[in-house]
């Protein structure tokens, strides 16, 4: 049998995760996530340069393959993170070393759960992998079992089968909609297939099936006002998984919902999709911009921040066209980048403070300087100043839907500076200004936080033309 | 032939309607629980039909699954769960019958005038179906939504459920029925073993302001 790099991305970490569920000790185990997670991550660069042919269940095209690189890279740095934070947690007896073991198992789990919705050329397929990444993920964000972790577990868990639910009946109108064209089984829920017979579709059914699948993902997505677990689990949870949650799961339920923007958008009688996303993504900017104002705890106050991004990008996809979808790749790939940097900060400041009340950090510049600074570099780039990557981006979306509709570029730059001021303001307590708190020094890894951030500096001085060009197709490719 | 087919699917899943609205109006977590055994009978007899009417042999399984998994195995679960948690007898009001049977109505008038509409090519069966489905799933959610008791969100949540099931069998010849059922009854079990671990009573969003205050982590 010949190597299949598609079906590597799903068996290591598959395989990964019965290793580490059986093997003890938390040094070796680290390591052994770190090297899977590294194994997928080269084996998905691979698939750069040799494609598979879609089969029914499988497929890699121009627009998956950004997200799956992506996400393989960021698994990987993010069990680089986790290797030197969950240590101290260990230390501080937060963690037992038996649910280390389960939470090392979890997180391959769910790297194979997103790389399978990724990668799912099959509508029902795709569903189940976001319900198991859902899964997994409220295992994880309850693991430390305080009161608070197992109330934001359970929240996200019934808010999520809520979704999930509302999901699945969208595709089962998606499946009654492709049956006439068709015809019965497998093959009428195989993206591939379904993609070019769209526009026979019955228009009307495929409208009610998007508005159940934008309710259903958009809750995974954490649409505004579909948010009410993401703060609580973000803030629950461990860090790195924060960091996969913010960097990672909010992009697979979007792409999901891309697929299916995709299919609307090939059958000219069905409603138009932009307005709905252009809608519930200015309202999650704005609503999120205003909420970051009352945060006093860090790691909710970035989790708000997510919203606002995620809001942001389903406006950008929502609007559509080459330049407005160029814009949402690009914001998605920075957003991504730098949240999870900013997590991987916030995680050894909050272990350096014992705490994540804001109130009760300072003065991070003087005591922890790499981190501080880090943390700095990371807020400067979240907020969207020069020279970063994200400025790009939003400068992108922002120039496009000025030209085209005023009024909402209006509306979009206000919820973007008050998102901004926002986020000073609270990194003046934490970063500058008297020290306040422990200012023991942290046993940290800097080398993924900073990676992350070289990235975004060089993408917003310098995009590599190859890199610009494949954006450009992918953006034609969404419509 | 024909008609017979159709009558008896229509029959069994408009009884499902039905036996949503009785859930509805139960304000005895142990009647609640009844309730929902009954829902899960009916939609096992309903996929059973389903299965014999478009001569598909896996949607057994799955009706195998409704009737000793959802019908047997969860409500007893629940109940002995209850009776530790000293809660079998709790009342509960949060929105009194009559608003939540008039928003029930609402609801079902709501699926059928947005099912029959968009469906008029698919084929009667199956379009049917699919707005009982909905009027099920929609009252799944009325039912999580007025609830405070964390165990009646989850049967609303699990009723919403059996009408996603009803609805993925009312499709005719849709693939990975059986697994999605599967899915689903993992999801309901890991619930189950959550209430009962973690001893949850109440919904979060609780009127106990101070556990608010401490699981929001905004206390100043």
């Amino acid at each position: 049998m010949s190597f299949d790099p598609m079906a590597a991305i799903l068996l290591i970490p598959a395989a990964a995760a019965g290793c580490l569920a059986l093997m003890p000790g938390y040094r070796l185990t680290a390591r052994l996530n770190v090297l899977a997670a590294l194994a997928t991550f080269l084996t998905a660069l691979s698939l750069l340069f040799s494609r598979p042919q879609p089969g029914p269940y499988l497929q890699v095209d121009d627009l998956n393959i950004v997200f799956i690189v992506l996400t393989t890279f960021i698994g990987f740095t993010t069990s680089v993170f986790s290797a030197s934070y969950i240590g101290h947690e260990l230390d501080t007896g937060r963690l037992t070393p038996t649910f280390l073991r389960f939470y090392h198992a979890m997180y391959q789990v769910l790297m194979f759960a997103m790389n399978l919705a990724l990668v799912a050329n099959n509508i029902g397929v795709m569903w189940v992998a976001i319900e198991l990444a859902t899964l997994t993920t409220v295992l994880m964000v309850g693991i430390y079992r305080t009161h608070e972790a197992l109330e934001a577990a359970w929240k996200y868990f019934i808010l999520g089968s809520v979704g999930i639910a509302l999901a699945l009946f969208g595709t089962i109108l998606i499946y009654m909609a492709a049956t006439p064209v068709i015809g019965e089984g497998t093959d009428a829920m195989v993206w591939t297939i379904l993609t070019a017979h769209a526009s026979e579709f019955e228009p009307a059914l495929l409208n009610v099936a998007f508005v159940f699948l934008l309710l259903g993902y958009g809750t995974k997505v954490g649409l505004a006002p579909l948010h009410a677990w993401l703060p609580d689990a973000h803030a629950e949870g461990p860090t790195p998984i924060s960091a996969v949650l913010s960097g990672l799961l909010l992009n697979v339920a979007l792409y999901a919902l891309l697929r299916f923007k995709m299919l609307l958008a090939a059958n000219p009688q069905a409603l138009a999709p932009g307005p709905l996303m252009v809608t519930t993504g200015l309202v999650s900017l704005v609503f999120a911009a205003f909420m970051l104002y009352r945060r006093r705890d860090i790691k909710r106050m970035f989790a708000y921040s997510s919203i606002e991004h995620m809001g942001i990008i389903a406006f950008a996809f929502g609007m559509g066209g080459p330049l407005a979808n160029f814009a949402g790749l690009l914001h998605m790939t920075m957003h991504s980048l730098t949240k999870s940097a900013i997590f991987f900060a916030v995680g050894h400041v909050a272990q350096v403070k014992g705490t994540q009340r804001i109130a009760d950090m300072g003065g991070l510049t003087e005591t922890n300087p790499v981190l501080g600074w880090g943390l700095v570099l990371g807020v400067v780039a979240i907020a969207g100043l020069p020279p970063l990557g994200i400025f790009t981006s939003e400068f992108l979306v922002v120039t496009s839907t000025f030209a085209r509709a005023p009024w909402l570029a209006v509306i979009l730059v206000f919820g973007l500076l008050v998102g901004l001021a926002a986020l000073f303001l609270r990194l003046n307590t934490i970063a500058f200004g008297e020290p306040r708190g422990p200012t023991a020094k942290a046993e940290a890894s800097y080398v993924p936080m900073f990676a992350h951030l070289a990235l975004v500096l060089i993408a917003g001085i310098y995009m590599p033309p190859a890199l610009v060009l494949w954006f450009q197709n992918v953006a034609k490719l969404l419509g | 032939m024909r008609g017979l087919t159709f009558d008896v699917a229509h029959l069994l899943a408009g009884t499902l309607v039905l036996v949503s609205f009785l859930e509805l109006y139960q304000d005895r977590l142990s009647a609640l629980l009844n309730m929902f055994a009954l829902h899960a009978f009916v939609l096992a007899l309903s996929v059973a039909w389903q299965a014999y009417a478009q001569h598909a042999p896996h949607l057994f399984v799955t009706a195998a699954i409704a009737l000793v998994f959802k019908a047997i195995i969860i409500p007893v679960a629940l109940h002995r769960i209850i009776m530790r948690l000293g809660i079998h007898r709790e009342i509960e009001k949060v929105v009194g019958v009559g608003p939540a049977m008039l928003l029930g109505m609402g609801l079902v008038a709501l699926s059928m005038v947005v099912m029959l509409r968009v469906t008029t090519e698919a084929d009667p069966l199956a379009r049917e179906d699919l707005a009982f489905a909905l009027s099920v799933v929609l009252l799944g959610l009325l039912m999580m939504v007025t609830r405070r008791n964390a165990v009646s969100q989850v049967v609303g949540f699990m009723s919403l459920e059996n009408g996603l099931v009803l609805a993925a069998t009312g499709a005719k010849g849709m693939p990975l029925v059986v697994e999605i059922s599967v899915a689903f009854s993992i999801l309901i079990a890991l619930i189950v073993i959550g209430i009962f671990l973690f001893r949850i009573r109440e919904r979060f969003d609780s009127v106990d302001l101070q556990a608010l205050d401490r699981f929001r982590g905004e206390r100043r």
